[in-house]
């Protein structure tokens, strides 16, 4: 390659950056736009618009009578039936008390697995015991497999021998710390606590609870944040277990298991069914739209740690 | 560095309580990882041990509280070899499994490669909007899509016909089936990778890249050839917990045709493995046999990660060969230009 390829290529490529720069004091108007250096915007509306159209159709259907969406072409703005649905949905199935329940399980295996992930992970990251990287490498190790679906026979069994099938602790209390905690809030803990801090803490006689209440915990608020979107998202959505432990059990079913239900029976109105798929799908959008940066830091945050 | 100190003598006012303050640090930590492993003792290791067990018998649900099923040796492995649906189930789901993986990963590092660019604009706005998806329960994705694939009216079999296209029966045709379902994965997972290989691009080091692009070498020359390898052990890693989920497809070929019930469909054209485990051990009330797909589902599983690895470790080889080729025509050339 030699140095005039070169000079060709780049300027084949379009101005640098640098004479953008330059070029308002020669020319007063504006640069101008491009199409060539700015393909990727097409691109990447495109892909968001496929991201976010779902949801506009779920609310498109949800809002219109079956007549409407059931023409060619269909309907494709929203109606005015929304409310009149959504009432339906609502009343198909026990939805109220099946948010209610979902919010249970999830607030409960929320704050227990930032609790207990947050101790483990001081211990990890902190301090010195026999078998700490080993214990880690096997926390980690645990993080692929997925266990619940593969151990599905036996923990029924189990629960069946608790007692426990059809009610909400046999959610609960396998989730109540998981090794994704453990290992996110060893990172965390990692990263953001001070050892100068711990070191003073032990100098004022602090033992080592008391390092962890008053030394980690407020250190770590906004890691330990995000793993509880996570976790609270994740039950939120769990649904093979649930529906195996609880679908017996109407007063206790989660809304993942009401909304299946509702498919299943009112089918071939999908007024009604996309109507409270969006009900099902609006403390989820809230969550995101309050912690969208968090949410997306921490995924690449992450990804870059593991 | 570790911060607590087992032994500090000299430090802080324990001079009574030394003893136990000392002792304290040493057990603490086990203590405090204690509730992890006793779960995971209790849910993890007892349950995919007790699994295999299981499978060893003829053990009906019932049977559970009379202390057990029937030993039958490998009976159930064998009845499991030569079950066609097992094997169409698990047919199915490696079909899905290639429609979902291949092109969410492609797509992925596209979108990841456009959207890692400083110049651009309101770039949050594309990363939740691309990240929205993931946090969609699967229950409702599968909801909205069975709308849409829908026979009749569903707008995407609308649009082929708008297109003068044939509409395809989404639920009937195996192949489509599989497309439908493999959508819906892609779907929910592209944006989510999207944003693991952005990650992985932005703290891979630009000198590479800005030595290619003085060379002459053109965007798409860039990412295909600089920027992808360099994001191999990424894009391995999220290939391998890919093909662990796609594996764990459960919800979207229960819910996808629900007027058909619950076995994928009329000529189980969409079963997957945990579906019919499913169905064998909450529905039949077969545990036993059940508990054997738990176990050959775990066997694949391992199996195909393991095929991905080794794929990756047989590109990296030949890549290393040929680098090390090129080091040897470099040095023959060098040589005889010495000669020369």
């Amino acid at each position: 390659m030699t140095n005039v390829d070169a000079v060709k290529a780049r300027s084949a490529a379009g101005p640098t950056p640098g004479r953008d720069r330059k070029a308002p004091a020669l020319k007063p108007a504006k640069p101008k736009f491009r199409w060539a250096n700015n393909w990727h915007y097409p691109v990447l509306a495109v892909a968001l618009f496929v991201s976010v159209f779902p949801f506009y159709w779920m609310f498109v259907v949800g809002s219109n009578t079956n007549a409407d969406v059931a023409q060619v072409p269909p309907r494709m703005i929203p109606g005015p039936n929304f409310v009149e649905n959504a009432t339906n949905a609502m009343n198909a199935v026990p939805f109220m008390r099946a948010l209610l329940n979902t919010f249970i399980v999830a607030g409960t295996v929320t704050v227990s697995a930032v609790f207990f992930g947050t101790l483990a992970g001081f211990a990890f990251a902190k301090m010195k015991f026999r078998g700490n990287k080993a214990l880690m490498a096997f926390v980690i190790a645990t993080m692929m497999i997925p266990l619940q679906q593969l151990g599905l026979i036996p923990l029924y069994m189990l629960m069946d021998r608790f007692g426990w099938v059809g009610q909400l602790r046999a959610v609960i209390v396998p989730a109540l710390v998981t090794g994704f905690a453990v290992f996110w809030m060893r990172q965390v803990i990692a990263t953001s606590v001070h050892d100068e801090l711990l070191e003073a803490g032990r100098v004022d006689g602090c033992a080592t609870f008391g390092l962890f209440r008053h030394v980690v915990i407020p250190s770590v608020r906004s890691g330990a944040a995000v793993l509880g979107m996570f976790t609270f998202l994740f039950m939120w959505n769990d649904f093979l277990w649930p529906l195996v432990v609880l679908g017996g059990n109407q007063s206790n079913h989660t809304i993942q298991i009401a909304l299946r239900n509702m498919n299943q029976t009112y089918y071939s109105d999908y007024a009604l069914v996309l109507a409270g798929t969006f009900m099902s799908l609006v403390p989820l959008i809230i969550v995101f739209v309050i912690f969208a940066r968090q949410m997306i830091a921490g995924v690449m945050e992450g990804a870059v740690k593991g | 560095m570790a911060a607590v100190h087992s032994q500090d003598p000299g430090l802080g006012p324990q001079s009574t309580t030394s003893w136990w303050f000392r002792r304290e640090a040493r057990i603490a930590p086990y203590l405090y990882i204690s509730p992890f492993f006793l779960l995971f003792l209790i849910f993890g290791v007892f349950t995919v041990g007790f699994t295999a067990w299981v499978s060893l018998h003829d053990w009906h649900i019932f049977d559970t509280a009379h202390g057990g099923g029937t030993f039958v040796g490998m009976d159930n492995y064998v009845r499991l070899m030569n079950d066609a649906r097992f094997w169409r189930s698990a047919t199915n789901t490696f079909s899905i499994l290639l429609m979902a993986t291949i092109p969410q990963m492609f797509l992925a590092l596209v979108l990841a490669e456009l959207l890692n660019d400083r110049r651009l604009r309101g770039p949050h706005i594309f990363r939740s909007g691309l990240l929205i998806p993931n946090i969609t329960s699967v229950v409702a994705i599968t909801i909205v899509f069975q709308s849409l694939f829908g026979r009749h009216y569903g707008l995407i079999n609308v649009g082929l016909d708008f297109l003068g296209f044939e509409m395809v029966n989404w639920t009937a045709s195996r192949l489509g089936s599989h497309f439908a379902i493999a959508t819906m994965v892609n779907w929910q997972w592209t944006g989510y990778n999207t944003l693991i290989f952005l990650a992985a691009m932005q703290s891979i080091p630009t000198d590479l890249v800005e030595a290619a692009r003085v060379d002459g070498a053109g965007r798409v020359k860039r990412w295909w050839k600089i920027t992808v390898p360099l994001l191999r052990p990424t894009i391995l890693f999220a290939t391998v917990l890919s093909v662990i989920g796609n594996f764990q497809l459960f919800a979207q070929p229960l819910l996808f045709a629900p007027g058909v019930g619950s076995m994928g469909g009329n000529n189980q054209q969409f079963l997957t493995i945990l579906l019919y485990l499913y169905n064998m051990a909450f529905r039949q009330f077969q545990f036993g046999y059940a508990s054997a797909i738990a176990w050959m589902l775990v066997i694949i599983t391992a199996a195909a990660a393991l095929v991905v690895y080794a794929g990756v470790g047989i590109l990296n080889r030949r890549e290393n060969r040929a680098a090390l080729a090129v080091q040897k025509t470099r040095r023959a050339n060098s040589g005889q230009e010495v000669g020369a």
